[in-house]
């Protein structure tokens, strides 16, 4: 009895483990394909950016840091002159509030287990709640 | 005694010729030949060049060299896009003959783009403002003390480096760049309609002429002298024919903004990116107009109501050159020097940056490009002179090219210096066929 209830223990985790893992690589796949979309132009398939320019996608705490920060500089842009790390970039980043919430938190998750990344990945219900406190 | 006298003279003799050849190999083994001719780096600097040129690494370590200048004496001087140890100018003195600088020491405390040397001058202009500092009888700068002589100028976050160049009559004329990429109303927003007119040409969006030796001007002072250009980096002053060249940055992200009518290699290969010859009240014709170089056209911006196809800008003059899509030409310098075969005499070399807004097709451009001129007029195709500062045959990502060309110079040896703010490499390239 015990080792059913263990076994059934085991499987329930690793099922959940598993789920949670296909999710989060179905999410990056649709979020690799929005991002050649909707991003590659200007911050290059390798997610470097472009050298004064354009941010890079890489090693920067934009990106893999503060969830309500990135989401917010996706919905609003930036026109703004603002080191990032440091470096300033001159081109403006248009709004990308039309996408969907689901698409932004692809988007999202799929910079943040790429090029090198490895942070969490984001929720089309957290998009959606930054969204709604978001002017 | 005088066997021994003889002896000692003919062995003192010997000693000097032997160590006066000695020290002259010595010398061939660096960089002169015995005749004083400079030698080109085993590996041309890495850069591909067509027979009989050679090219040397005349300094590296200098970060974003933009644009450059060189005296009579052939002393260069280059300005930085970011400061080096808080400097932004830097001076570079080549002491041994040998083509490389050992001597460099900077001052100017401001970052950009300009760098030009007319009438004892050296002018040097950061995103807002240009200085001059006068040259003393070695040309160099003794007093570092800058001299301003335009300020005030529109620097907001696009398109922001100023460049400069003068003419034969006292004037200057500066690079006022485009805050925009097509004058929508929200910036590279799909959707987002344009602004007509066009509020941006007031103030931007042009060439402006100013007096070359008037302190504090400001645009009040100024004259716009050509307008409807999104952004020039690259121009230089055609002495053959007196007159004002310019290389214009075309516009970006015609396939993001309007998939429906470009696709992505449309989009990677249009507008061209265009040479200029300018006079007063010119209008190129941004951002209602694009040149496709494909059709051989004027076509109207899809933002303005163009379809792709439907021709405008009856206004707008055309281009003397129209190279591929978003190369960016970054330097343009007319070649009077006596050491480069005659064909290259009065052309036009154009230092093209290299491109990012072609993807996702390969990037292109991190090259030196050179188009034949005679009487002021192009006469030949444009080809490639100097490349692989990429270091691959293929980028796909702009960020990967280990060297961008920005800036041209010609040394008073007819050597072309090629200015690199990726790499921060100075090039020297030289003909050394007969």
């Amino acid at each position: 009895m015990k080792k059913t209830i263990f076994s059934f223990f085991l499987i329930t985790v690793f099922s959940f483990v598993f789920a949670r893992q296909s999710s989060l690589n179905s999410s990056i796949e649709r979020g690799k394909k929005l991002y050649e979309q909707y991003c590659l132009t200007c911050h290059q398939a390798d997610g470097g950016g472009v050298p004064k320019m354009n941010p890079p996608l890489i090693n920067t705490s934009y990106v893999t840091g503060d969830k309500q920060k990135l989401v917010q500089w996706v919905l609003k842009g930036s026109t703004e002159s603002v080191p990032i790390d440091g470096k300033y970039y001159s081109n403006n980043m248009p709004p990308q509030a039309y996408l969907k919430d689901e698409e932004i938190a692809d988007i999202l998750t799929y910079i943040r287990n790429s090029f090198g990344n490895k942070a969490s990945a984001i929720t089309a219900t957290e998009v959606k709640g930054i969204r709604a406190i978001t002017k | 005694m005088k066997k021994i006298f003889f002896f000692t003279i003919l062995f003192f003799i010997l000693f000097v010729v032997a160590n006066q050849s000695y020290g002259r190999s010595g010398k061939d083994t660096t960089k002169n030949t015995a005749s004083g001719q400079l030698v080109p780096d085993a590996d041309n600097a890495g850069l591909k060049l067509p027979n009989g040129f050679g090219a040397i690494v005349a300094d590296t370590g200098l970060g974003a060299a933009r644009h450059l200048a060189v005296t009579s004496k052939g002393d260069i001087y280059v300005k930085l896009e970011d400061l080096k140890d808080g400097k932004g100018i830097y001076y570079l003195h080549d002491a041994d003959g040998d083509g490389k600088f050992e001597v460099k020491t900077g001052f100017g405390n401001y970052a950009g783009t300009g760098m030009a040397i007319r009438n004892g001058y050296l002018y040097a202009s950061s995103n807002t403002d240009v200085y001059r500092y006068k040259l003393d009888a070695n040309e160099k700068v003794s007093d570092t003390t800058p001299e301003k002589i335009i300020t005030g100028l529109l620097a907001r976050h696009e398109h922001e480096s100023k460049s400069v160049v003068l003419d034969n009559d006292g004037n200057i004329y500066v690079n006022i760049g485009a805050y925009s990429n097509a004058c929508q109303k929200q910036d590279r927003t799909k959707g987002s309609p344009a602004m007509n007119p066009c509020p941006i040409l007031d103030s931007a969006g042009g060439i402006w002429q100013f007096k070359a030796d008037k302190p504090n001007q400001t645009y009040g002072d100024g004259t716009r002298y050509a307008t409807g250009l999104r952004n020039v980096v690259g121009l230089d002053w055609n002495t053959d024919i007196n007159a004002l060249f310019v290389m214009q940055h075309g516009r970006d992200q015609l396939h993001d903004l309007f998939p429906d009518m470009y696709d992505t290699k449309q989009s990677a290969e249009l507008p061209a990116e265009c040479m200029y010859q300018l006079k007063k009240g010119d209008n190129a014709g941004w951002p209602y107009i694009y040149y496709d170089q494909v059709q051989h056209k004027k076509i109207q911006a899809p933002e303005y109501g163009g379809d792709g196809k439907k021709e405008a800008g009856e206004n707008a003059i055309d281009p003397v050159v129209a190279f591929p899509g978003h190369m960016a030409p970054n330097g343009l310098l007319f070649y009077e020097g006596n050491m480069f075969p005659e064909k290259y005499m009065h052309g036009a070399f154009i230092a093209f940056h290299g491109s990012w807004n072609r993807a996702p097709e390969p990037q292109k451009g991190f090259f030196v490009a050179f188009v034949p001129f005679k009487d002021g007029k192009p006469s030949g195709d444009w080809e490639i002179f100097a490349d692989d500062f990429a270091g691959s045959n293929q980028i796909m990502s702009s960020n990967t090219a280990k060297h961008r060309p920005c800036g041209l110079a010609q040394g008073p040896d007819g050597s072309l210096y090629v200015s690199d703010d990726q790499g921060g490499t100075i090039y020297r390239i030289i003909y050394t066929g007969k």
